[in-house]
């Protein structure tokens, strides 16, 4: 019977520190976030009403995560509205089409040419400017291929191609992705090749990969700057209106969804807050204190036509 | 090289300071693979000892795709789990896509086949007259199984080990069906490739310290309890002092 014990007893340990385990932080975790959203109402004087449905979901694009401007502006929103927000960072391909079927309730993207697409459809519904940043040039400070303050992009990717330096490509279907391909195509070249390089990685990773490897990229701003001081990358190519980086919030529309648990009610809240003057501000101040310069640009209200001029 | 030495530094510096951001993660990542591991235990041991005991026809098949789950990518876990639980899939209108639950549903099912495959191995590796011994000796069914068990407990416990390790080290399931959102469903591997991407080398060094010293820990722990049943001795005359009693 001794034997018979022992076997029970290792077992029985190891369930029940698991369970101690599981049940401890069971009982923690919800704790605190009880004790997040309570704090909440009290907080944001203005809507002291709870959300019946709090949790909204949003898919934004690697770019707004790796700043940390997100990790600004999320706590605020929830703060104010009691909503609880679930931002999914992934590259812009894959949050418009995690919107095309409904699997998110709002979207902070930057790619305005496959947003319209989904706003024909009609899956989409107030769609609003919120920001925006530029796509730059980065390289390596030896500059291989010679591309330093030439004006143009195009100009420089024919160079770049010309003289097959490395180029990593995000290679995601991202936002930054496709403004890079519209780039190739305005110069007109198809880039392929050993130099020409696909990571399928976020913003971050692929300016990592970059500085190893003494390739060029493009990149926003804003997470160039971030992780700056890490990269052995300089800026080659900027100012030009094209590289403009175009951020817009939508809601997906929950009647073309009939049956989907869609919560509208926070998505247009969220989409309300990003346009917000006070978030505005907010956005227009982020990463001046730690890089010397803003990371977006706030554009609530103005015309996209006119940025950039 | 500095920046594995900053990570290790950092890594001790937020240990003893019992940061609560990595406190958090740390605890999120016990509860949900220590969740998904129990219940691999509970569906895979059964599972197991039942295919090692049992012939029925279409068995090697079962076993074979068992086996291939023993190899399964968790990112076609995660995918496959994503599918089913994104509000456009047939379980969406439970709304459990990014949250916990579904990272121990996603990890369930990685780590399920481990065990069922090494139970089963565990249970077949018996010398194959032990069961005939056994049931000579009068026991009914429930005491041959308990019994089997036991024999085979090494094994098992190896088994458990190699479903624990499954789950904590993989994070394609992870991120995709948890989101990576912090205070919510950030562990501690989906983490570090969230500093990575930031390029905050040292943290993400520093969190994967802390990852390795939680799966040392954890399996060290196990290991011990394992090695330490495998010293008791003269096994088979208990055996059969506790039939005859």
């Amino acid at each position: 019977m001794l034997k018979n014990g022992r076997m029970v007893a290792v077992l029985a340990v190891f369930i029940i520190l698991l369970a101690i385990v599981v049940a401890g932080c069971g009982g923690g975790g919800t704790g605190s976030q009880d004790g997040g959203k309570a704090a909440a109402p009290a907080a944001g004087q203005e809507a002291a009403k709870t959300p019946a449905n709090k949790d909204v979901i949003l898919a934004t694009t690697t770019s707004t995560m790796d700043s940390g401007l997100l990790d600004v502006l999320l706590p605020m929103f929830e703060k104010k509205t009691g909503y609880n927000i679930k931002p999914i960072s992934v590259g812009t391909g894959q949050a418009l089409s995690m919107g095309d079927r409904g699997n998110v309730d709002v979207l902070l993207v930057h790619a305005p040419a496959d947003e319209m697409k989904l706003v024909e459809k009609g899956t989409v519904i107030n769609r609003r400017l919120v920001m925006h940043n530029d796509f730059i040039i980065v390289g390596p400070p030896a500059d291989p291929a010679g591309i330093k303050g030439v004006n143009k992009a195009a100009d420089a990717l024919k160079q770049i191609a010309g003289r097959q330096a490395i180029f990593i490509s995000r290679g995601d279907d991202s936002g930054t992705h496709k403004m890079e391909l519209d780039l190739w195509k305005a110069a007109g070249i198809e880039p392929e090749g050993k130099w020409y390089q696909e990571a399928g990685a976020g913003m971050g990773q692929t300016l990592n990969i970059a500085s190893e490897k003494g390739g060029y990229t493009l990149t926003d701003r804003g997470t160039y700057l971030s992780l700056k001081n890490n990269l052995k990358l300089d800026i080659m190519v900027e100012g030009e209106k094209d590289l403009l980086n175009i951020y817009h919030v939508m809601q997906v529309n929950p009647e073309k969804f009939p049956g989907m648990k869609i919560n509208s009610e926070g998505a247009k809240a969220f989409a309300e807050f990003m346009i917000d003057p006070e978030t505005q501000k907010v956005i227009g101040e982020f990463g001046k204190d730690k890089y010397g310069q803003p990371l977006f640009f706030p554009d609530a209200g103005k015309d996209e036509n006119t940025l950039g001029q | 090289m500095e920046a594995v030495w900053q990570g290790l530094v950092q890594a001790l510096y937020l240990l003893i300071r019992l940061d609560p951001g990595v406190m958090e993660v740390v605890f999120l990542t016990l509860r949900v693979c220590g969740l998904a591991t129990v219940i691999s235990i509970i569906t895979g041991v059964p599972v197991g000892v039942f295919l090692a005991l049992k012939e029925f026809p279409g068995k090697r098949l079962l076993v074979s795709l068992i086996n291939t789950g023993m190899g399964m990518p968790p990112v076609v876990v995660g995918l496959w789990v994503s599918f089913l639980l994104w509000r456009s899939g047939p379980l969406g209108h439970l709304g459990l896509i990014y949250t916990p639950t579904a990272m121990v549903i996603a990890q369930a099912f990685i780590a399920t086949p481990l065990v069922t495959g090494l139970t089963m191995a565990a249970i077949q590796q018996l010398p194959p007259r032990l069961k005939t011994q056994v049931i000579a000796l009068g026991a009914s069914p429930g005491q041959l199984y308990w019994t089997l068990l036991k024999e085979a407990r090494l094994g098992i416990l190896a088994a458990v080990i190699a479903g624990f390790g499954g789950v904590i080290s993989e994070v394609g399931a992870a991120a995709m069906v948890g989101g990576n959102i912090m205070h919510q469903t950030r562990v501690l591997t989906t983490a570090t490739m969230l500093e990575v991407s930031r390029g905050h080398f040292d943290i993400a060094m520093a969190l994967s310290f802390i990852l390795l010293g939680l799966a040392f820990g954890v399996t060290a722990t196990l290991t011990f309890l394992q090695q330490k049943a495998r010293a008791l001795p003269g096994n088979e005359q208990k055996l059969i002092r506790s039939f005859r009693s």
